[in-house]
């Protein structure tokens, strides 16, 4: 059994894919939860679809740079989450239908693109492959982790009271927009550092997945950000291992894990889960 | 919270609306002196939010100008608000991040964690300062409001339907914060539909006719319109 668990990272690869996704596993599901307080869950598959014809730009511009790959993936997801906030201002509510426009045309306009350059394995960019981890992609995730962490905790109180109130922020003179896009810019970042082990389809899985989990474990914003720490990092580990096992691609093993614990968490947790809701009404 | 120092009045002058591109405000001038206590009447869509927010520095002016405002100088309470009560946060956390001068990185003093736990007293939800935002009922969760707005401090309160939504104790306690703040000399401006409220507590009425004009003056002058 242990053998079974410790056997895959006997691997190089499989070791550098399980460093890079822990270091994920730490910096992204906190702003997943942030993610979920400001009920923009929609827009984390916006920018997972937006970062898709920003790479296969970077494909076709520099080949198979990783390089090339993160920051036409960067500036897409920017581009489309500029995009994104402006028509919601210009146009006024109907928020959801127009991100969900968005991010159907960037998919299928990102798909075609890199179907056209036939360098790149189009299954392997959206849902991610292990044995392309390099030290590159390890570097690139250990780094976004690096980055995120500390401005997370710089932006923090503007954060929390701008995601709870933005007419308090904005009639106190505060400057919500600006907390708002370093906000965006973490986001993109991290979902940009996931694509190579996970898969830009799934790399929001770590994102999201775990911080929808922990609001059924935790009734404070600390809380909820440990545990979907905890539930990542968990989920990046068995995720890994199965993949390794069952040969199927990271990213769904990730993720699937991941949605296995929200199902439990959703089923069994302290804090809104159906079994509380049944344990009150009984 | 003390008595607020002498600050100069809230001018209004030659003040025009415009909501969705119709003018719903035009030419408005008239002052609010510092320590005044206005009831704000009018109609459903009559501009009575608007104006608030334009006074709040939320609101572009369409024509004339505002002085005396400023994001520094006013506190404003909307209305309902449309806040998510399933946020992980505590009542105290809550009020103390209203704190003047709190900043954004610094940790809050024990002297701004003291005037939060004083004002969730005065508002009578003394001992829940640990509880989270979800296990307030409606009454409790305005009361609350009431403290962020204690916590800002600030010289010029403006309320948009405060005691909508909320029981008659909750109301009753909240009207004598409000009386509380008015001794203070803050100047106050609130948006309300009760008009024996407004006629028994509040000495000035600035009634919008909802054709773009206004009635001002002292309540008692105005009465005969609110009627109407």
């Amino acid at each position: 059994m242990l053998d079974l668990l410790v056997s895959p990272f006997a691997m190089g690869f499989m070791r550098r894919a399980l460093a890079g996704c822990l270091a994920l596993s730490v910096a992204a599901p906190p702003l997943g939860v942030f993610l979920v307080l400001r009920r923009m869950s929609l827009m984390s598959d916006v920018l997972q679809h937006g970062v898709v014809p920003g790479i296969a730009v970077g494909v076709a511009v520099a080949g198979l740079s990783l390089w090339a790959m993160g920051l036409g993936g960067l500036a897409a997801g920017l581009a489309i989450a500029l995009i994104a906030g402006w028509l919601a201002r210009r146009t006024g509510g109907r928020e959801d239908s127009q991100l969900a426009g968005m991010y159907l045309l960037a998919l299928a306009a990102g798909v075609a693109m890199i179907s056209m350059q036939r360098s790149i394995d189009l299954t392997h960019l959206l849902f991610g492959n292990v044995l392309a981890v390099d030290d590159t992609a390890l570097f690139g995730m250990a780094g976004v982790a690096t980055v995120t962490l500390p401005v997370l905790a710089l932006i923090w109180r503007p954060l929390v009271l701008e995601s709870f109130d933005p007419g308090f922020m904005a009639a106190t003179g505060g400057r919500g927009g600006l907390w708002h896009l370093i906000f965006l810019v973490l986001v993109v970042l991290c979902v940009v550092a996931g694509f190579v082990a996970l898969g830009t389809l799934m790399s929001v899985g770590l994102m999201m997945l775990p911080a929808i989990a922990a609001r059924h474990w935790s009734a404070s914003l600390a809380g909820q950000v440990r545990v979907s720490v905890l539930l990542a990092v968990l989920a990046s580990f068995c995720g890994l291992t199965i993949s390794y096992h069952l040969d199927i691609p990271t990213g769904p093993a990730i993720v699937m894990t991941a949605g296995g614990l929200w199902v439990l968490s959703m089923l069994t947790g302290p804090y809104a889960s159906l079994w509380r809701r049944a344990a009150a009404r009984a | 919270m003390g008595a607020v120092t002498l600050t100069p009045p809230l001018l209004l002058d030659r003040v025009r609306l415009q909501q969705g591109g119709r003018t719903i405000l035009e030419d408005l001038s008239g002052s609010f002196q510092p320590g005044s206590l206005t009831a704000l009447v009018g109609a459903n869509g009559t501009g009575k939010t608007t104006l608030l927010r334009a006074i709040a520095g939320l609101h572009k002016l369409a024509g004339g100008r505002i002085e005396g405002g400023g994001p520094q100088r006013i506190a404003l309470l909307p209305q309902g608000s449309q806040l998510d009560r399933g946020f992980p946060i505590s009542c105290l956390d809550l009020v103390t991040l209203a704190a003047p001068r709190l900043g954004w990185f610094r940790g809050a003093t024990p002297a701004q964690r003291q005037l939060a736990l004083e004002a969730l007293d005065r508002v009578g939800l003394a001992g829940l300062e640990g509880r989270s935002l979800q296990a307030l009922s409606a009454g409790q969760f305005q009361r609350l409001l009431f403290a962020r707005t204690m916590m800002q401090d600030a010289p010029v309160v403006l309320l948009d339907e405060p005691f909508t939504a909320v029981d008659t104790a909750t109301a009753a306690h909240l009207l004598s914060v409000l009386q509380d703040w008015h001794a203070q000399g803050r100047t106050l401006i609130v948006v309300l539909h009760d008009m024996k409220l407004v006629q028994r507590h509040f000495p000035r009425t600035l009634l919008l006719t909802g054709d773009g004009h206004a009635v001002w003056g002292a309540t008692a002058a105005v009465a005969p319109r609110l009627a109407a």
